[in-house]
């Protein structure tokens, strides 16, 4: 018999419910996943209870308590409240502060008429037109002149301070970055030279070395009378620091280019700089989005280290508030509030950062 | 003559040549400048030159040491040995732990197990986006409210404290005794090293398998463990006098919290670069193992793993030498190693920043540049043929 | 005679070496097998076609149990598959499988790859297992390229020392699954070849391809598949000559006009 009868499509067998079925696949398919699910639930008895306890069941939602009727079970909340506006814009003077805001408020601006404009033709103008104007308007409200009242950078601190260092850091570097790497792939070898040894001097040394040398060395190296901000040697240290690894992560990019669209530029008859800014840079720099944004995550993280020179980033703030007499020992507090804001922050540009990812890929290459 | 030298102009080579000559006249221009206002500066401030300041004496105390001698009447230079030893220590001790954590964290990501899955992805998630230097004073103000007072420490087995001041542990006195141990250790390893070789052999030319774990047991733990007790090298024990404990090997509580934070915060990384290890490897390879009747153990051991590794270990060792780095975040607790003690004591003592910030420059330089060394030897020696 | 085989020509047709009764399977909620039923005679060369997502793969591979199965049972060589990892393990000690991608192991020599089983799950001596691989490497025509690593081979190449690999282990049964469509054209035929001489020596093979000319030259019966179940199984002339099931007529239409 050559032909077999047709069966019918069935569903599945099913002896329990769903649910029960996914116990059963997912924590307690076999005697290791058994004892493997207790040990994890024994680990979450353990840890959540202190956790929540002390986060939010016993502490003090009082936001008007003071340091002692907040008790210490629980964590006291009315200290985040207290000293918020600390957390937020530092030193500030109170009377200036919408001028924090307006520089906020302009970001928020920008990206949400960004997303707007989309895909026509004035994209690029309009986001490096925004990367040349904006840090011009937003020096200009924080610091002052054109009629704004000076405000020195030793006042500057909290969010603010944290936002405008990894703003100028990633900024800055990143022309900087894009000349290391195309210097590192040079077959100048002078070039080649000074970016390799700079790169990779850079990436050998700890971050706070780089700050020292910039807050206490380079002082030195200019003329006596010029006196240095504080912020603006923390600025040109980070900037230094992240102008290294940000150009690895373009040579990655430039790696990952094909010889063939080197040779086609070159066969087209275009300049260094033509085929470069037209055809080599604008595919590295889409290839690596994901690094480039891993590298500004890194680098918000990488802020926190202002605290040990001296300025006021948000992690500072937390040691200025609780020397305060007022509010002794909340530094618990105060740690996982700052670990809090910034971990949405980061893990949001982590999203963000996947979801492009998925996008470079999926689009035709 | 003048098409000649038009040509010239409009030459690659020439040009290249041309620019670089320009840019190291440009970088050797602003180079004399900075340099000779920086020798203006330093004499205008009354700043010494030179390294001599090497031998003097230092003048201050050290709250960690290890293995060296030093007090405030020594040297600065010896202030720097012990900030290097300090450095070396915390770092060995986070990249033990962290590759423990990692190696667990790692193997939980990939878990049948849901539970199991979602704790370790929630971990990574959580300590990955938290700057270190917040994690480290945060464990820090924990331990030091959390733990309790010398007088009521944490008690293992009377030999073993821990308390708000650090962890406590019995010190092992060198003499005679402790050599014959250590003896009887490297006999023990060299033994369990022949009886390997020659079980590998056997398996060549006889098929048969033989377990060599329990010689491992034998001569690697028990041997050196009888030895010692056989030989009872000493061991001095910490006791409390006063408000502190005396004798004994005490790790600061500012060495803890670094260590321990740096040891949570790489583990994050390690667990990462392990779980793409893993997954790099095609379903095909596990398929065409077990379908050739390897068994799970066989099949990890044989195919999955060496092909993982070659892909996980470089990313590893990178993240040690990043907690190298990290662990310069040290003066925000007071651990003193490198920066703390040179970049940090020193230099407010002596002035001279630059000679000082680039000695600790060149410290962390060798270190990259080893570990940079050892990576590219390994790369080599593993390398896929053919790929 | 080979001595790999142990059985002569003529003996085909004696017992069934496997049985499929009744076998089904689901993804999830998809249906992937519906009732299969299938025996398959030692010696006899089983050649399994049909559209892609029919079930081909799936069912091979239930019989060395990559997949399992929901329904139904399979019995190859008189061991039941079930969950026993012995009986498992029995099973996949006398069956081999070559698979579309290779599979090679990279971080190995190709006599490597070729001695790893039998060194390490039939406790052979290295030297008889690497004697055995080179003589397999030479039946093959890759015995030159023994100390190579499989990424310096080409996919002809690394199919056929795919094969050998296969073949060290002794097994009764082949079972391939469309072991040349990764392959470049050119290097399609060196495999093809290499099939068709382990076809006359014996050894049952089940062979999912798209190679029609193979099935013609050496299946004992071809089976047609589609949508999860078994519509026609025939002797190869009648099979392509006289397809019965329209649905087989129109698959032999679509790959004709190719």
């Amino acid at each position: 018999m050559a032909i077999y009868s047709l069966k019918e499509t069935k569903q599945p067998p099913q002896s329990q419910t769903k649910a029960i079925l996914w116990l059963k696949d997912n924590l307690f398919s076999s005697t290791l996943n058994v004892s493997l699910t207790f040990v994890a639930l024994y680990i979450l008895y353990l840890l959540l209870p202190p956790i929540l306890n002390w986060t939010i069941f016993d502490a003090n939602f009082d936001l008007t308590a003071d340091n002692q009727s907040c008790g210490r079970e629980g964590a006291c909340w009315s200290f985040i409240n207290a000293n918020l506006k600390m957390f937020i814009y530092g030193f500030y003077p109170q009377e200036e502060l919408w001028r924090v805001n307006t520089m906020f408020g302009l970001i928020a601006a920008l990206v949400a008429f960004g997303s707007l404009i989309k895909k026509t033709q004035y994209r690029a103008h309009y986001i490096i037109g925004s990367f040349l104007i904006y840090p011009i308007v937003a020096f200009i409200l924080l610091y002052g002149g054109l009629g704004l009242e000076i405000v020195e950078t030793d006042k500057w601190g909290g969010l603010t301070l944290t936002v405008v260092v990894a703003a100028v850091g990633i900024v800055a570097s990143f022309p900087l970055g894009i000349l290391f790497a195309l210097g590192r792939q040079s077959e100048m070898r002078v070039v080649k030279f000074i970016s390799v040894v700079y790169i990779e001097f850079v990436r050998g040394v700890p971050l706070i070395t780089i700050l020292f040398m910039a807050s206490v060395v380079l002082p030195l190296f200019f003329s006596a009378g010029m006196d240095f901000d504080k912020l603006l040697r923390a600025l040109i240290g980070i900037t230094l620091f992240q102008t290294a690894y940000i150009a690895e992560v373009i040579r990655g990019g430039l790696q990952a280019i094909p010889r063939g669209q080197y040779e086609a530029a070159d066969a087209a008859g275009l300049s260094f700089m033509q085929k470069t800014m037209l055809v080599i840079l604008p595919q590295a720099l889409k290839i690596s989005i994901p690094n480039i944004v891993g590298s500004f995550i890194a680098l918000f993280k990488d802020t926190t280290l202002l605290l040990i020179i001296g300025l006021f980033d948000m992690l500072a703030i937390v040691g200025a508030a609780t020397s305060n007499s007022d509010w002794l020992g909340r530094d618990t507090e105060g740690y996982v509030f700052v670990a809090m804001v910034i971990w949405v922050i980061l893990y949001s540009m982590s999203r963000y950062s996947k979801r492009l990812e998925v996008r470079f890929s999926t689009e035709h290459k | 003559m003048f098409i000649k030298l038009k040509s010239l102009l409009y030459d690659n080579e020439v040009r290249a040549i041309a620019f670089q000559v320009l840019a190291v006249v440009v970088i050797a221009y602003f180079a004399y400048q900075a340099f000779d206002n920086m020798m203006l500066n330093i004499e205008q401030r009354g700043i010494r030159s030179g390294f001599g300041f090497l031998n003097d004496e230092a003048g201050f105390a050290v709250n960690d040491n290890f293995f060296l001698e030093y007090s405030p009447a020594s040297t600065n230079l010896q202030a720097f040995y012990v900030g290097i030893v300090n450095t070396l220590v915390v770092a060995i001790a986070g990249i033990f732990f962290a590759s423990i954590i990692g190696l667990i964290i790692g193997v939980a990501r990939l878990s049948s197990n849901y539970l199991i899955r979602k704790m370790a992805t929630v971990y990574i998630e959580i300590f990955r986006n938290i700057p270190i230097l917040l994690q480290i004073l945060f464990w820090y103000s924990i331990a030091l409210s959390a733990f309790p007072s010398p007088k009521n420490s944490i008690n293992f087995f009377d030999s073993v404290f821990l308390n708000s001041r650090g962890l406590f542990l019995p010190k092992i006195v060198v003499g005679v005794e402790l050599y014959l141990v250590l003896a009887s250790l490297v006999i023990g390893i060299v033994g369990y090293i022949f009886i390997k070789k020659h079980s590998n052999k056997k398996h060549d030319e006889t098929g048969v398998v033989t377990n060599t774990i329990p010689y491992f047991l034998g001569l690697v733990v028990v041997l050196p463990i009888a030895a010692y007790f056989v030989f009872g090298a000493q061991l001095e024990y910490p006791a409390l006098k006063g408000f502190n404990f005396r004798g004994g090997i005490d790790l600061s509580i500012e060495f803890f919290a670094l260590a321990f934070a740096l040891s949570v915060y790489t583990a994050t990384y390690i667990a990462e670069a392990i779980r793409s290890g893993i997954e790099s490897v095609d379903s095909g390879q596990k398929e065409a193992a077990s379908a050739m009747g390897l068994t799970q153990a066989q099949s990890l051991r044989l195919v999955v793993l060496p092909q993982a590794l070659r892909v996980a270990i470089p990313p590893i060792i990178n993240q040690y030498l990043n907690l190298t780095k990290n662990s310069s975040l040290a003066a925000a607790v007071g651990y003193t190693e490198l920066v703390t003690i040179f970049s940090g004591t020193v230099l407010n003592v002596v002035g001279q920043a630059i000679e000082i910030i680039i000695l600790t420059m060149l410290v962390y330089l060798t270190i990259s540049l080893v570990i940079s060394l050892i990576l590219n030897i390994f790369n080599k020696k593993m390398q896929i043929k053919g790929k | 005679m080979s001595e790999l085989t142990n059985k002569e020509i003529g003996e085909k047709g004696c017992c069934d070496i496997i049985e499929i009764k009744g076998l089904e399977k689901w993804y999830g909620d998809f249906h992937a097998l519906k009732e299969v039923d299938l025996n398959v005679k030692e010696g006899e060369i089983i050649v399994i076609c049909g559209p892609s997502g029919s079930g081909k793969s799936t069912l091979i591979r239930c019989v060395n149990f990559l997949e399992k199965f929901q329904k139904g049972s399979i019995t190859v060589d008189g061991t039941e598959l079930t969950d026993d990892v012995k009986k498992i393990r029995q099973v996949r000690s006398e069956v081999a499988m070559v698979f579309q991608h290779f599979n090679l192991f990279p971080h190995l020599s190709i006599i490597d790859n070729l001695t790893l089983a039998p060194i390490w799950v039939r406790n052979e001596t290295k030297q008889e297992a690497r004697e055995k691989a080179l003589k397999l490497l030479d039946r093959v025509g890759i015995k030159d390229q023994a100390e190579k690593y499989p990424n310096q081979l080409s996919g002809g190449q690394q199919q056929r020392v795919a094969i050998a690999r296969a073949l060290c282990t002794t097994p009764k049964i082949m079972l391939f699954d469309e072991p040349t469509s990764a392959l470049d054209p050119e290097m399609i035929s060196e495999v093809l070849d290499v099939m068709v001489e382990l076809a006359k020596e014996g050894i049952t093979m089940l062979c999912v391809t798209h190679e029609m000319g193979f099935a013609k030259k050496v299946a004992d019966r071809v089976i047609f598949m589609d949508e999860g179940q078994v519509i026609e199984q025939n002797t190869p002339d009648k099979f392509f000559e006289n397809p019965e099931s329209e649905r087989l007529q129109l698959f032999l239409d679509q790959i004709l006009t190719q």
